[in-house]
């Protein structure tokens, strides 16, 4: 064999072989979750809420599973990432369109910089923020106030996610709409905005698979609740925290894993579910 | 082919120029008369402002920052510049280079995407007639009246532009602005889009711009050459191409420059 040859065989083996190393911290998560934590999940874990540190040691005493699950931590993530997306997609929307059609202007300028900014901000700062600004004057910690933290991290990355999507639309499509005499409002909601439903969609479920794991900003807003809690004015728990909680508290250790392998799987289903979006609706 | 040329104007250019930077004229003082009922082509080397005029017509050049455009345009005698750009763009209707169908509609939807943009409400009758008669023009009727759901870009590239041409036509514009139309089809297509062409001159006054000089000769009534932003020449095509009075003209024609 000839010395490129074998130069060649050399560098086709160290590239697959650090790609290989990607996956293997992943691999190994999920692994180590799967196996630590499958046997707490069963339908109480969905349903019920964590028993109290004492039946949690005698349950776990006589060799049996810790009762009870994180319907808590479930409803409480439903409702924040829902309504943190509820405010984050419009107003990231919008200041996405704005960003990607008029780009030169010192206003987009100064958000485009501010947003990149934002994203920069540690996830406690947010906490910390949402705290005097809602806890605070509210008086009492809720799932508005979470929300809220959560809101402030969603946004960038739909407002980056948006800009580049409709950036990426051939431009002859806004051209040959306008061409047809219509209104550049028009243009811009029956024709970019659903041609790049795509992309739009994938960055939403990937902003909130990205705040679902936050813990941080839930801290010193939603607090936390040991009972499944609707009213949104109130403490409110979400599953990152309760991986905390659970740390936290010697009896209930066992329950870390299994929470963290429910939100795991939360997580990967959202970006496997991102990622076909966004290679169904690609616009060619 | 014997084109009989009916003598009324339908677009006029007055001292028509256009420029990108301040100071220099992409497209310099075009006088110009546009029959109605004719193709009038539009050749010219890469550059020479022939893509540059035609949209000065529907006002595209609005859509860019620092694009100057001075003159006068009138279509059937009145001046575009003092139109609402969106009143101008229905009457003239532009068939791009690439073709763009709105890739989230139907192939129905396309042909009424004039009117759905422009928030004109139709009976489903008369959405129905619309498309039918519009896509009979553009003699893509046959081919997808079984597929008038399915999304526009799963036709072929000839069969899409076509569409696109459905979707222009579909308004109804006094003049139809063809930018290169044929440059991204194969030999088949081009050729189902210059029998088009001609058929639907009938209907319309058509301006097209064209790289392709054996295009201008076959479909055109009318021919401008321009270069380095000037008009030339404007011709009967038959005259241009077999006695051009500019040494430019014959040169470009020949072949020696473009």
């Amino acid at each position: 064999m000839s010395r490129r040859i074998i130069k060649d065989k050399v560098a086709k083996i160290v590239v697959c072989l650090f790609s290989g190393l990607t996956v293997i911290p992943l691999a190994a998560i999920i692994w180590e979750l799967v196996k630590k934590g499958y046997h707490q999940i069963n339908w109480d874990f969905f349903t019920k809420v964590a028993p109290n540190t004492l039946d949690a040691m005698l349950a776990q005493r006589s060799g049996q599973i810790i009762p009870g699950g994180i319907a808590n931590g479930i409803t409480g993530t439903l409702i924040m990432v829902v309504m943190a997306a509820l405010l984050a997609v419009p107003c990231g929307l919008f200041a996405g369109v704005y960003l990607s059609e008029k780009p030169h202007t010192g206003f987009s300028k100064a958000v485009s910089f501010l947003t990149d900014l934002l994203q920069g901000v540690p996830s406690i700062i947010l906490g910390i923020i949402a705290y005097a600004w809602v806890v605070k004057p509210m008086g009492s910690y809720s799932a508005i106030a979470g929300s809220i933290a959560l809101f402030i991290m969603m946004l960038p990355l739909i407002v980056r996610s948006t800009e580049e999507t409709m950036k990426m639309l051939p431009s002859n499509l806004k051209e040959s709409a306008l061409a047809l005499g219509s209104s550049y409002r028009s243009v811009i909601l029956k024709v970019l905005l659903p041609s790049s439903f795509g992309g739009l969609f994938t960055g939403i479920l990937l902003a909130i698979s990205r705040v679902m794991g936050e813990t941080a900003p839930l801290m010193f807003t939603a607090l936390g609740s040991m009972q499944v809690n609707w009213d949104v004015t109130a403490p409110t728990n979400a599953i990152p925290l309760l991986i905390w909680q659970f740390y936290n508290d010697p009896n209930l250790v066992g329950m870390i894993w299994a929470s963290s392998l429910f939100i795991m799987i939360l997580i990967l289903i959202l970006n496997i579910t991102a990622s076909r979006v966004a290679r169904k609706w690609k616009i060619r | 082919m014997e084109n009989k040329i009916i003598e009324n104007t339908v677009l006029k250019f007055e001292h028509v120029s256009v420029s990108y930077v301040p100071g220099k004229n992409a497209v310099d003082d075009i006088n110009a008369d546009v029959k109605e009922h004719a193709i009038t082509a539009i050749m010219g080397p890469s550059g020479c402002g022939k893509s540059t005029l035609l949209r000065a017509i529907n006002r595209m050049h609005e859509l860019y920052k620092g694009i100057t455009v001075s003159g006068h345009i009138l279509l059937k005698g009145e001046d575009i510049m003092e139109m609402n750009p969106m009143q101008v763009r229905c009457k003239a209707g532009m068939v791009f280079q690439r073709p763009n169908p709105f890739p989230t509609m139907s192939v129905y939807d396309n042909v009424l995407a004039g009117y759905k943009l422009n928030g004109i409400k139709l009976k489903k009758s008369q959405k129905d007639e619309i498309v039918e008669s519009c896509l009979r023009d553009v003699g893509l009727w046959k081919e997808v009246k079984e597929s008038l759901n399915k999304k526009g870009t799963f036709l072929s590239g000839g069969q899409q532009q076509r569409l696109c041409i459905a979707r222009a036509i579909a308004l109804k514009p006094e003049i139809l602005l063809m930018d290169e139309p044929t440059s991204a089809l194969d030999p088949i297509a081009t050729n189902k889009i210059e029998q088009l062409a001609l058929e639907l001159k009938k209907i319309f006054s058509i301006i097209i711009v064209t790289h392709n000089i054996a295009q201008a000769a076959r479909i055109s009534d009318m021919s401008m050459f321009m270069y380095l932003g000037e008009l030339i020449e404007y011709e009967k095509t038959k005259i241009m191409f077999t006695n051009p009075k500019d040494k430019r003209t014959e040169d470009y024609l020949n072949g020696q420059f473009g």
